[in-house]
């Protein structure tokens, strides 16, 4: 989901649902969402970081007597790209990249949005005022075209990958921590803890952050596809991971001129991404459903 | 609170994020590593162009007086000049616009066709098969990179079966529907999982409604009652959805008219990108910004007009 993305539907007030019934929702194994997601998602994470015991090839190395190989031909179980590439090495070693890049580039924004969103909720008044408007101005701006234009100022590469996306991001989650902050700092918890004279910063973190923070959790797993999403895009354009390092952009971008002959070669990194991206979604979906329950 | 008021109150704030949306735009040229000018016209340019490009930028003052020039320009619609095409930004961008809106308000409605019955389809019986299909299958929408999907379906519906052109935008109404609509399909699916998600909760809130178990009572049809009862008071909260999500939509067109080479705004940024072309990059943007802002404000107020529920105060 989008960091613009935002539903407008009101959450629904909580199921008057009893003990049983939450306990019940609340076990991770009765959850086929969550453990189908994270099934998915390991066995990538493991093939990928596994990559040289899935390969014996060379992701970089090129030979160009066997270019645009089909599938199974010379021993290379998808085929090799214009350069003579194997095209499997290269897609294992490419969601290395990806998924390094998309899991930090969630880091680094979900960090900084959680810091500034609690000190916007916790403290209020004129504080909250200018984070807020910052805020606006930025969500202002559609995603894309921001992270885009940021990484195009700042030069092709991961460095401002990191740099736009956090720069983007963090909007999402000061949100919606602020908002969690605004509910939860006026529990009892938190007034005894104030009268017992904790400094703010021991209440903001060993006391509202923990309660707050499953929210964003589950906003950062559907982050982390629109992070890669992002990243491979850039990458198509030339603005993102730069060759020779494989990258699923980068590899749908090569193969897009061999369309009608070898199509492999563009469909293939593409549904990397899309299972990938299932495999995330589904978990954050499971999360939410362990986390809130009673807001499916 | 009177409708007036709050119209007006919205628009107050939309003063301080339209400054915004021109500071963040302006400091873009600062951001560039090094002397932005040699950045921009490259290792070659001569003494006199990067100073002539200085001086055009406003780069030999201070700051703020920078950050005025850049204001006063804009309120007379100067955006800058092209440095590729050499012709005024905001021309190059005005020319575009039709086309991008075209496909904004395709994808919108192509949208709504494909969430709508499959919404409906969910809501009908919560928890059932079709409802859990319904769940599950826009999720693979969520990780689907526009351009290589818009790649695939060139390819199979324009190259291979040839049912649609591949490029371009097509002449007259007709021709811009046949043509476009690839590109807007792609756009569109990339906004299902959303707005499925969202008419399918609404709908249910509806469904538990006091009057919903009144027209059951009366012994309405189940299917009149999904379309007349229930749905029509799920669509005001996915309307809001699709206005909230234009920037999210204008994300998607991005990309999606550089693959399908429309000549609309999303693909002079990326060509200008492409061609270090930095005041359209800019110009395209604040336009953007602008863009999102206004559709936001129509939002809000529309939304206020049609639903007679909706309360001033705060």
């Amino acid at each position: 989901m989008s960091a613009d993305v935002v539903s407008a539907t009101p959450a629904a007030p909580a199921a008057p649902a009893g003990e049983r019934t939450r306990k019940r929702r609340a076990r991770w194994y009765r959850n086929p969402t969550l453990i189908i997601g994270a099934a998915l998602l390991f066995a990538i994470l493991f093939i990928c970081i596994a990559a040289p015991l899935f390969t014996s090839f060379d992701p970089d190395l090129q030979n160009l007597e066997q270019a645009l190989s089909g599938p199974g031909q010379f021993g290379h179980l998808l085929g090799t790209d214009q350069e003579g590439r194997d095209t499997w090495a290269r897609l294992l070693y490419g969601g290395r990249v990806d998924l390094r890049v998309a899991f930090l580039a969630v880091l680094f924004p979900f960090i900084l949005g959680t810091i500034l969103g609690s000190v916007a909720g916790y403290f209020g008044g004129w504080v909250d005022a200018i984070i807020l408007r910052v805020v606006d101005i930025v969500v202002a701006f559609p995603f894309f075209v921001l992270v885009i234009a940021l990484v195009f100022v700042l030069g092709a590469g991961e460095k401002s990958i990191y740099i736009a996306i956090t720069a983007v991001g963090w909007v999402s989650y000061a949100r919606i921590i602020r908002g969690e902050i605004l509910v939860a700092k006026r529990q009892e918890y938190v007034l005894a803890a104030q009268s017992g004279g904790l400094s703010n910063l021991r209440i903001m973190g060993r006391h509202l952050l923990p309660n707050v923070i499953t929210q964003a959790i589950v906003y950062a797993m559907s982050d982390i596809v629109q992070n890669m999403i992002a990243i491979v895009t850039l990458s198509y354009l030339g603005l993102g991971i730069q060759p020779p390092t494989p990258d699923w952009g980068t590899m749908i971008a090569d193969g897009q001129n061999f369309l009608t002959t070898q199509w492999q070669l563009t469909t293939i990194p593409g549904l990397a991404v899309v299972i990938t991206g299932l495999g995330l979604s589904l978990v954050g979906d499971g999360l939410a459903d362990l986390l809130r329950p009673g807001a499916s | 609170m009177g409708r007036m008021s709050f119209v007006f109150q919205r628009l107050a704030l939309l003063v301080p994020t339209a400054i915004g949306v021109t500071i963040i735009t302006f400091f873009m040229v600062h951001l560039i590593p090094g002397d932005p000018a040699v950045t921009v016209l490259g290792e070659h340019a001569t003494p006199q162009t990067v100073a002539l490009l200085h001086h055009q930028w406003g780069l030999d003052k201070p700051l703020a007086e920078q950050y005025w020039l850049f204001i006063d320009r804009l309120v007379h619609g100067d955006l800058g000049q092209s440095l590729y095409y050499t012709v005024p930004v905001w021309g190059l961008i005005t020319s575009r616009l039709p086309a991008t809106l075209w496909l904004l308000c395709y994808a919108a409605v192509i949208a709504i066709v494909i969430s709508v019955p499959l919404a409906v389809l969910a809501a009908s019986r919560k928890d059932a098969v079709r409802d859990h299909f319904v769940r599950v299958v826009p999720l693979l929408g969520l990780g689907l990179p526009a351009f290589w999907f818009g790649l695939i379906l060139q390819t199979w519906l324009g190259t291979k079966l040839r049912l649609f052109p591949v490029t371009g935008y097509g002449q007259g109404f007709f021709g811009h529907v046949h043509t476009m609509f690839l590109p807007s399909l792609t756009v569109a699916i990339a906004l299902c999982p959303v707005l499925i998600r969202s008419l399918r909760a609404s709908m249910l809130n509806v469904l538990g409604a006091d009057f919903i178990t009144t027209a059951r009572a009366k012994g309405v049809p189940a299917p009149r009652l999904l379309v007349r009862h229930v749905l029509r008071n799920a669509i005001i909260p996915a309307v809001t959805v699709l206005g909230i999500n234009v920037g999210f939509l204008i994300g998607g067109t991005l990309i999606v008219e550089q693959v399908f080479a429309v000549p609309g705004v999303g693909s002079l940024m990326i060509g200008s990108i492409l061609q270090r072309d930095f005041p359209v990059v800019q110009g395209v943007a604040l336009v953007f910004g602008v863009l999102v802002v206004l559709v936001n404000l129509l939002t809000d107020v529309a939304y206020a007009a049609l639903d007679p529920r909706v309360r001033f105060g705060r």
